[in-house]
């Protein structure tokens, strides 16, 4: 079986972002760069299954900046068979992303695309949903567990009440949580390996698809600040403070 | 005919979310109408027709409506959405499942999780994990948007009477089994909902001492959250973690235990009206946005806080 799998370049987990002054946007110009954790829980998934012979080739794909190479590389070092780029610069929105995605999914007919089930960055949390529906596959985002066989697969996603059960056919579309897996760090051999290997290239263009936005960001900003708060230094003034200052305690 | 509602049930009742969602259509349009999908909707409907602002209830009701898969659902929100300007959820986890489907199926660009109504076209969302707000213009003829809980007040109202119609459920789609839910429990106040939440992080350090925690929660009437360290040692279930990518709480009073404040958690906690938190540790990133912060071994103050607690209150909502 074939699994594709998506592959964003985002502002590392771990940098405190900073918001430029004159509201045009996030200041991203010397922040880290990482592969959107959540994409390196899906890649993980999918190299596991290669591992165990369920999977015979794991296509990584991203879309994005040409600086996005460097994510696929590292795709390509955790044990993805192919990368694959589709340049778009600027970002594209998660609409245009899935449209893309099922420009290469007709291509390349993948059994299961694995994604991440949001990005970091924009927290938009869509294009898994919207691959399968122009797809008209099945669907199942959150996942913490997944199965996979010929006959398909079984999942199961995190939800607001607890856990959720579901048997997929496929070919279907898989958005994965963090909890699935720990995602491994690759090796230096590979690192080194994943340096020279070939990155295959795409368009927008011969995949048919409008970039252009329908969402424009007039202003970004930072969030309201709080007022400091004091350090109290028993348990019986915090009692008392939440009580009689901040009313919020009977 | 502009703002189309998708809500959903609860525990047979119109979930929380789903009323933010009304109030932040209200925002859009002086009616809004409301579709109901499940396999028993009759109560939910007759909540929902109650609101103050509802014009119209539709109700798809069938078996295989039950478990709201996204590939049975999603159809008949785009078949309803037709004639409306505005298809709007709570962002909560079957609107973020369910909505892109409906956004990509229509052919728009969804708009995730909003904060707050500029104009009818203008919304504010957060990005980065609520380390910045994006003020966002959509262009598109209807306008798919899932609405944050906790930025709109849940709609009220008991004495509205908007007409229930029922619509075509469709059929089961046979691309997806459910095969059942594992659901946490817990007899405790919603999460999303509550006036209080006591959290617990790592520094708990096992699921024995988290009962400490979830005790002081049955006290004061609280519902007890946790971190995603917390909830990957396995101290709690899932559905407690708050954050980025957990629950979105912002209640009036917020307890901190043992959580050192990443961005992924503040992400979710930060607009809680007060902010107390317990660390041993003076540095530790949570007294930064915490308006009362005590440097202490959370296990003797926990014990405090009981004994402090079993003294001189009864739990909040119960005293007079
Ligand atoms: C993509 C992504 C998404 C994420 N999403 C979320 C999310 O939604 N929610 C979330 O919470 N996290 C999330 N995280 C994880 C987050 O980055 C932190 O790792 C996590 O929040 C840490 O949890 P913690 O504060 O419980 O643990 P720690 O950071 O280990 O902090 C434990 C704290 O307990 C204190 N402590 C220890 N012992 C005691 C004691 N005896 N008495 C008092 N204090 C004590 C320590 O001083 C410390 O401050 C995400 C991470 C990533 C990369």
């Amino acid at each position: 079986m074939k699994v594709l799998v998506g592959v964003k370049r985002v502002v590392d987990a771990y940098v405190k972002i900073r918001v430029r002054g004159d509201g045009s946007g996030v200041d991203t110009a010397n922040a880290k760069m990482s592969m959107n954790p959540f994409d390196e829980v899906a890649l993980e998934a999918a190299v596991r299954l290669q591992e165990s012979g369920v999977v015979t080739e794991v296509l990584a794909v991203s879309v994005g900046p040409a600086s996005a190479h460097e994510q696929l590389r590292t795709a390509l070092a955790m044990g993805a068979t192919r990368a694959l780029h589709v340049a778009a610069d600027p970002a594209l929105e998660p609409l245009a992303v899935a449209h893309t995605l099922q420009g290469i999914c007709d291509r390349e007919a993948p059994d299961l695309v694995l994604l991440g089930k949001q990005a970091i960055d924009d927290d938009c949390n869509q294009t898994g949903q919207m691959l399968a529906a122009l797809q008209g596959w099945a669907q199942a985002t959150s996942v913490s567990g997944l199965e996979l066989d010929a006959g398909g697969a079984s999942v199961t996603r995190e939800i607001d009440g607890g856990l959720e059960h579901l048997a997929l056919r496929l070919p279907a579309v898989v958005s994965v949580d963090l909890r699935l897996n720990d995602p491994r760090h690759p090796k230096l051999p590979d690192i080194m390996k994943a340096k020279r290997a070939q990155i295959e290239t795409l368009t927008l263009e011969e995949l048919g698809v409008d970039p252009e936005p329908r969402l424009s960001v007039l202003e970004v900003t930072e969030p309201p600040r709080r007022e400091p708060g004091v350090r109290v230094s028993t348990v019986g003034e915090l009692v008392e403070r939440l009580r009689n200052e901040a009313g919020v305690l009977s | 005919m502009s703002v189309l509602i998708f809500a959903e049930q609860n525990g047979g009742q119109l979930a929380a979310a789903s009323r933010s969602a009304v109030t932040c259509g209200l925002e859009l349009a002086e009616t809004v109408d409301v579709l109901i999908t499940g396999a028993d909707c009759k109560p939910v409907a007759a909540e929902a027709a109650a609101l103050r602002g509802v014009g119209r209830v539709l109700v798809a009701e069938a078996d295989h409506l039950g478990a709201a898969l996204a590939e049975n659902v999603a159809p008949i929100i785009q078949r309803e959405a037709q004639g409306y300007l505005y298809v709007l959820a709570g962002a909560n986890s079957n609107g973020k499942n369910i909505m892109p489907r409906v956004a990509a199926g229509l052919g728009v660009q969804q708009i995730s999780d909003i904060v707050s109504v500029i104009d009818g076209e203008t919304f504010i969302r957060p990005i980065y994990a609520g380390n910045a707000l994006a003020r966002v213009r959509s262009v598109d003829s209807t306008r798919v948007i899932t609405v944050r809980p906790t930025a709109f007040e849940p709609a009220t109202g008991t004495d509205g009477s908007a007409a229930i119609e029922a619509v075509d459920p469709g059929a089961d789609s046979g691309l997806v089994e459910h095969q059942g839910f594992q659901l946490s429990g817990g007899s405790g106040p919603e999460l999303g909902s509550a006036d209080i939440v006591i959290s617990g992080g790592r520094g708990v350090g096992s699921a024995e001492n988290f009962a400490l925690v979830t005790r002081l929660a049955e006290r004061l009437n609280a519902a007890v959250g946790a971190s995603r360290a917390a909830v990957d040692a396995g101290y709690v279930p899932n559905d407690y973690q708050v954050g980025q990518t957990g629950k979105v709480v912002a209640p009036a009073l917020y307890l901190a235990v043992g959580i050192s404040g990443a961005i992924q958690h503040m992400a979710g906690m930060r607009d809680s009206r007060v902010i107390a938190a317990i660390n041993n540790d003076p540095e530790a990133p949570i007294f930064e946005v915490a308006d009362y912060g005590l440097v202490q071994d959370l296990m003797s103050a926990l014990e405090e806080l009981e004994g402090i607690l079993a003294t001189t209150s009864s739990p909040l909502g119960k005293s007079a």
